[in-house]
């Protein structure tokens, strides 16, 4: 009994022991510590380094240390002087909060990162700016991390010479929340990273995509924002996705798709956005997709379905003021149509049920003969396509045989 | 029934082609059918307005109503007054006035009312509405500008097709099929090129015919005035050239005003040389 209190008594006094070994190294002016290389080689597991205000210029910083919290007072600066990666970790458990990394330089030969995660995991990247860097934050094999509240804003060159805001190569169960990036060449990219989630992030005029990845099954996605991106957002090759109440908007150009799929099956589209941009989804190979409560407002396409993408499920979207709401590029479509709401459906409704008593087909014959001859475009609202349409309703020749066949009366709240 | 408003004693100073203007003007201000163009352009405006929604849709549906609406009612409404002013074109000529004057002055009659009907038809529900001026003035002064120059161009169609031929049937005959050709006929025209030519590379001559037709150049101008930039972003690189930059609105523009000379021309040369 006395041994036992001996020895409680003596975890006891270790204790503050132990919570003073994760003890603290300030960086700065006047501070123990010069430059944040000096303090992360006299770092121990679980310490914590601030760094005050000022300019640092150090090679690149590796923290091969776990637990290791490196947090910047008043927003120190990180400068990589056009040359070099900024930060490296290499350990467990490590914090990056409250800096600004800036001036990475370009470099063609390297994807050279500001701040690299390498075979690491639970780390968070949290309220860092970066500024003019290739890539922000790469991580790669590193797991479980979190990227938290950044704001990215890239050197904004155009694809060659531009690299990606968040980027994750191999790595799984990575949060990206609430962050902001522009002027990069991706906003965020994943490249086999399972069960990724993305959240509240904005990602506004990058070059390319504001949101890309491939081969990365059971991501979420939700309440982001993806804004006038250079190609809008594009997913490919990847299981079991699940996207809900973003919004993606102004992707104008040829090859701009607010949201563009292939090769995507098992998905959920929910109650997302997709607004003022040529292509509104587009999906090729893609099956197996629920697609509920989205809206599609102002696009030139709402949604181009193409003839591989199978057994897709649209229920309870509202169309409207569309150029086209559906364009197809086959006479046979294995999608279905359930109770949408079609600003240009002219149905009534007798039982008074909320759903239209005629079906609405979406696919406008004019839609057809701009999928084959885009220069047709031109004539665009000219009356004779509306007289062209109307005669295809009366007697469908060639539009395929898709249909709503229950509309809804009204839009969906 | 016009002779009225000429015995009125006009100022010493006023032109020959004044007087005329004058008196067409009186004449047609007081016309009922007129008033109802510029009450039914009214009326639908501001049905659009309160069942259309969104502005730009209202935007939208106004540009069909006005590509279909402006040359009907020019060329029949035009035809049918030469017509019904045969008299009062008689009385003119057998006054001393210059005959280019009693022209101008005649044309300018039946086209400025009637555009004044369609400025002021859509132009005031658009001014009680207000919230769509904010929207997409440029769309909004392109939709005026292009329904006065149609105004122009098919009222001096009308003048040329009535004028050149004294049977009222035939000539309303063909106001009607002139006004299919140009706006259905030379579409589906196009289309009917587009889709057999389809293998060829078919931008440049597809702009070149968009030149051929008024009515055309008066949609694309619209049309590139509204953001439906999501739409030119797909139409390839030269349309965007020719339409969306500076030029293109000057391009069609300038064409448009080419389109108003032509039938003016043909119809002052008919004017000219009858023997009434």
């Amino acid at each position: 009994m006395r041994r036992l209190l001996a020895l409680a008594s003596l975890i006891a006094a270790l204790t503050p022991s132990a919570s003073l070994a994760a003890q603290e190294l300030v960086v700065g002016a006047g501070a123990p510590f010069q430059t944040i290389t000096a303090a992360v080689a006299a770092a121990k597991p679980g310490s914590t380094i601030r760094v005050r205000s000022g300019i640092y210029r150090e090679p690149t910083i590796v923290i091969r240390i776990a637990g290791i919290r490196l947090v910047g007072e008043g927003w120190p600066v990180l400068d990589g002087e056009g040359a070099r990666e900024i930060v490296n970790i290499r350990a467990d458990d490590v914090q990056v909060q409250g800096f600004e990394l800036r001036n990475t330089g370009v470099a063609h030969m390297e994807d050279r990162a500001a701040l690299r995660v390498i075979e690491a995991s639970r780390c968070t990247i949290a309220d860092n700016r970066f500024r003019q860097t290739l890539f922000a934050v790469y991580l790669q094999r590193a797991h479980d991390c979190t990227i938290r509240n950044n704001d990215i804003i890239g050197a904004g060159g155009g694809e060659s010479n531009n690299g990606n805001g968040v980027h994750l190569w191999h790595s799984t169960g990575v949060r990206v929340i609430g962050n902001s990036i522009r002027g990069q060449r991706d906003g965020i990219y994943f490249e086999f990273s399972r069960g990724a989630v993305a959240e509240g992030n904005r990602s506004e005029g990058n070059a390319r995509y504001g949101l890309h990845f491939m081969f990365s099954d059971s991501c979420t996605y939700t309440g982001n924002a993806f804004v006038a991106n250079g190609a809008g957002v594009a997913v490919m090759y990847s299981k079991g996705i699940r996207m809900e109440r973003n919004e993606f908007r102004d992707a104008v150009g040829s090859a701009a798709y607010a949201l563009l799929l292939k090769e995507i099956t098992d998905g959920a589209l929910i109650e997302n956005k997709f607004l003022n941009s040529s292509t509104g989804l587009y999906l090729e190979g893609a099956s197996r997709l629920e697609i509920r409560g989205n809206e599609f407002r102002g696009n030139g396409w709402a949604v181009r379905l193409m003839a591989d993408a199978l057994d897709n499920r649209f229920i309870g979207n509202q169309f409207v003021s569309n150029a086209f709401d559906v364009a197809t590029n086959s006479r046979t479509v294995r999608s279905s149509f359930d109770g949408n709401w079609w600003d240009a459906y002219r149905g009534y409704d007798i039982d008074r049920d909320g759903r239209g008593d005629v079906p609405f087909r979406p696919v406008r014959f004019f839609a057809l003969v701009v999928e084959k001859h885009p220069e047709a475009l031109l004539m665009l609202r000219s009356p004779v396509t509306s007289v062209l349409d109307a005669a295809e309703r009366v007697f469908p020749v060639l539009t395929p045989p898709l249909a709503d066949e229950r509309p809804l009366m009204r839009p969906p709240q | 029934m016009n002779a009225a408003t000429l015995t009125v004693p006009a100022p010493r100073a006023a032109s020959p082609l004044g007087l005329v203007l004058r008196a067409g003007v009186r004449d047609l201000a007081r016309n009922r059918w007129l008033l109802a163009y510029g009450i039914a352009l009214a009326g639908i405006a501001e049905l659009l307005f309160v069942f259309g929604g969104a502005g730009q849709q209202v935007l939208l549906s106004l540009l069909n109503a006005t590509l279909l609406l402006v040359p009907l009612v020019a060329l029949v409404f035009g035809t049918m007054h030469v017509y019904a002013s045969r008299e009062f074109i008689e009385l003119l000529l057998s006054q001393p006035l210059p005959r280019r004057a009693i022209f101008i002055g005649l044309y300018l009659g039946l086209t400025l009312p009637l555009a004044a009907a369609f400025v002021l038809g859509v132009g005031i529900p658009l001014l009680l509405h207000g919230t769509l001026s904010a929207a997409a003035p440029s769309a909004l002064l392109a939709l005026a500008v292009v329904g006065v120059l149609l105004t122009a161009i098919f009222a001096a169609m009308a003048m040329a097709i009535a004028l050149g031929s004294d049977d009222r049937l035939k000539g309303m005959s063909l106001s009607l099929g002139a006004w299919f050709l140009f706006t259905i006929g030379y579409d589906g025209a196009v289309l009917a090129v587009v889709s057999m030519f389809g293998d060829w590379p078919l931008e440049k001559p597809l702009l070149l015919l968009m030149l051929g037709n008024p009515v055309d150049l008066a949609r694309v101008l619209v049309l590139t005035g509204i953001d439906t930039a999501a739409l030119l972003g797909y139409t390839g690189a030269l349309f965007r050239r020719l339409f969306g930059g500076a030029l293109g609105p000057s391009v069609a523009l300038t064409a448009l005003a080419l389109w108003t000379v032509l039938p003016v021309s043909i119809a002052r040369r008919r004017f000219l040389r009858r023997d009434f």
